[in-house]
């Protein structure tokens, strides 16, 4: 009996999420799209930060290299509740950040994102590009490369490979509700995201809406992967004519 | 030169995220069963209409709430803890509490009624019966305005559920939706706000089992951020919210307000 009622929310979560797509509900397009623009702005920066800090270390020989590798992959499993706590403290008009008015705005939610996703971006293409340079060091100590010609050369030859790691920077953060809802509020048309939306409808007890919810993200993440294999495709091609 | 390209739009992105936000704009800290029972979303556009004021929601349990407003991060305050909305005033976080609506709490149950106490009117009886039967409770536990009137009606009960925590009495640190989730799922008794409960959609075969105690008035107030503590405050914005709210046509506006045919809030704001 409460098995075949819940198979029936799961089946009506599947006709709700169509509906909502086919009737292009002007609420969701803007809960979508304001998703995306956070989450990707988010991926952005955190590959802006994270690859060159990944690529130094991968050719960095120093003393402790062992404990900041630990302490890299270790971040990759940062909890986003206490990111968000964290950038709550710092963003909240009491704390120290809070004279520039970020909190609940979806710059808050960028940063916390960012902050979230940059350990894996850097910790995952340190592994990428290290691997790159073991394959390659004599021929650059051969060109007497520099530090900086070195890693702009491993950046460039391990794009591909490092299209994933954002992906799967990008996969965190679209996922992700603890950092967000606490540092933006979930404030309908202003900080309401997906991942918001449904842990709301939750909670309102609309759990057809709320599955429904997750598999319009669930598309979109698909969509996302999808636009970037086909431009890695693209270049591929380009590369071997 | 991509990377430069990148920045470039980061940048821009942020800078333009930091205009999002509207000038005449205020942050409300609220409770949920505000939130969730859809009020805000009948009465905050009625307003915006009239003063062109935006009012964002911030949504959290009642403790929360408070504490969020003591950062000084909302201007105005929705919450249903008297007490707790007096101290928050006589520490000067507030200018003045209103007395805003009220509605009333019930404890909702499974159509087994395990404890025998459907159709009581007697909350503490119904409290000592269920305790005393061992049946199942899952509270808030979450500091909220619910989990501390909860707490009340234990203490004048009789009993200490504290003390058989994961055992009959099982506290699920979540909002008062997640805990109706929680409590339903494993067939547990529960106190609700009877505005949360009418919206709730997910009700199985429960049904209001405790009601009708004068106990169990829910009575929620509203309180502007005193801007002697939050220079950052939209005092203007926060008071006209405030006094619209207490004022015959806000009341008007949410004794209008019904779900299933149900008033589920009833304005008794003092006659300025």
């Amino acid at each position: 009996m409460q098995l075949g009622e819940n198979l029936h929310s799961i089946g009506e979560a599947f006709g709700l999420a169509l509906a909502l797509v086919l009737a292009g509900d002007a609420d969701l397009i803007e809960i979508v799209l304001l998703s995306l623009r956070v989450s990707l702005t988010a991926t952005v920066v955190a590959c802006l930060i994270g690859l060159p800090i990944g690529a130094l270390v991968a050719i960095g020989r120093f003393p402790g290299r062992n404990v900041v590798l630990i302490v890299m992959n270790a971040l990759m499993g940062l909890p986003p509740v206490v990111v968000g706590l964290l950038v709550y403290l710092h963003l909240s008009r009491s704390g120290p950040l809070g004279f520039l008015g970020l909190l609940y705005t979806p710059t808050a939610m960028i940063i916390a994102q960012t902050i979230l996703i940059a350990p894996i971006v850097a910790a995952l293409s340190r592994q990428v590009i290290e691997d790159l340079h073991a394959e390659y060091a004599e021929q650059f100590r051969s060109l007497c490369l520099t530090r900086l010609q070195t890693i702009q050369a491993l950046l460039w030859d391990a794009r591909y490979s490092l299209l994933t790691v954002g992906l799967a920077g990008f996969g965190r953060a679209v996922a992700e509700v603890g950092a967000v809802i606490i540092v933006g509020g979930n404030i309908d048309h202003l900080t309401r995201v997906m991942t918001t939306a449904i842990a709301l409808e939750t909670s309102k007890g609309d759990l057809a809406l709320a599955l429904g919810l997750g598999i319009v993200l669930l598309v979109i993440a698909l969509g996302v992967n999808a636009a970037v294999q086909s431009v890695r495709m693209t270049a591929a091609r380009q590369a071997y004519v | 030169m991509l990377a430069r390209k990148l920045t470039a739009t980061a940048v821009a992105l942020v800078i333009g995220s930091a205009l999002w936000a509207q000038d005449q704009s205020i942050i409300v800290q609220s409770t949920t069963s505000t939130a969730n029972s859809g009020l805000y979303d009948y009465l905050l556009p009625i307003f915006q209409g009239k003063t062109g004021i935006q009012v964002n929601v911030v949504a959290v349990g009642t403790g929360q709430a408070i504490k969020n407003a003591e950062n000084c991060d909302g201007d105005v305050l929705l919450v249903h803890a008297k007490p707790s909305e007096e101290k928050f005033v006589a520490a000067g976080f507030g200018t003045a509490r209103t007395d805003l609506m009220y509605n009333d709490f019930v404890i909702v149950g499974p159509a087994a009624d395990p404890a025998g106490v459907a159709g009581m009117n007697d909350v503490q009886g119904a409290m000592s019966k269920i305790a005393g039967e061992g049946a199942l409770f899952a509270s808030r536990g979450d500091d909220s305005g619910t989990h501390k009137k909860e707490m009340a009606l234990w203490a004048d009960s009789g009993v200490d559920p504290t003390a058989a925590s994961g055992d009959w009495y099982r506290e699920t640190g979540s909002g008062m939706g997640a805990t109706l989730n929680a409590g339903i799922g494993m067939g547990a008794y529960v106190m609700t706000d009877r505005a949360t409960w009418i919206s709730f959609g997910n009700k199985q075969d429960y049904q209001i089992a405790v009601e009708g105690d004068e106990d169990m008035f829910n009575q929620y107030g509203v309180i502007p951020v005193n801007p002697a503590r939050c220079p950052s405050v939209n005092v203007d914005a926060a008071q006209t919210f405030a006094d619209w709210l207490v004022s015959d046509e806000g009341q008007g506006a949410i004794a209008a307000y019904k779900v299933a045919d149900q008033q589920l809030f009833f304005p008794n704001a003092p006659d300025s």
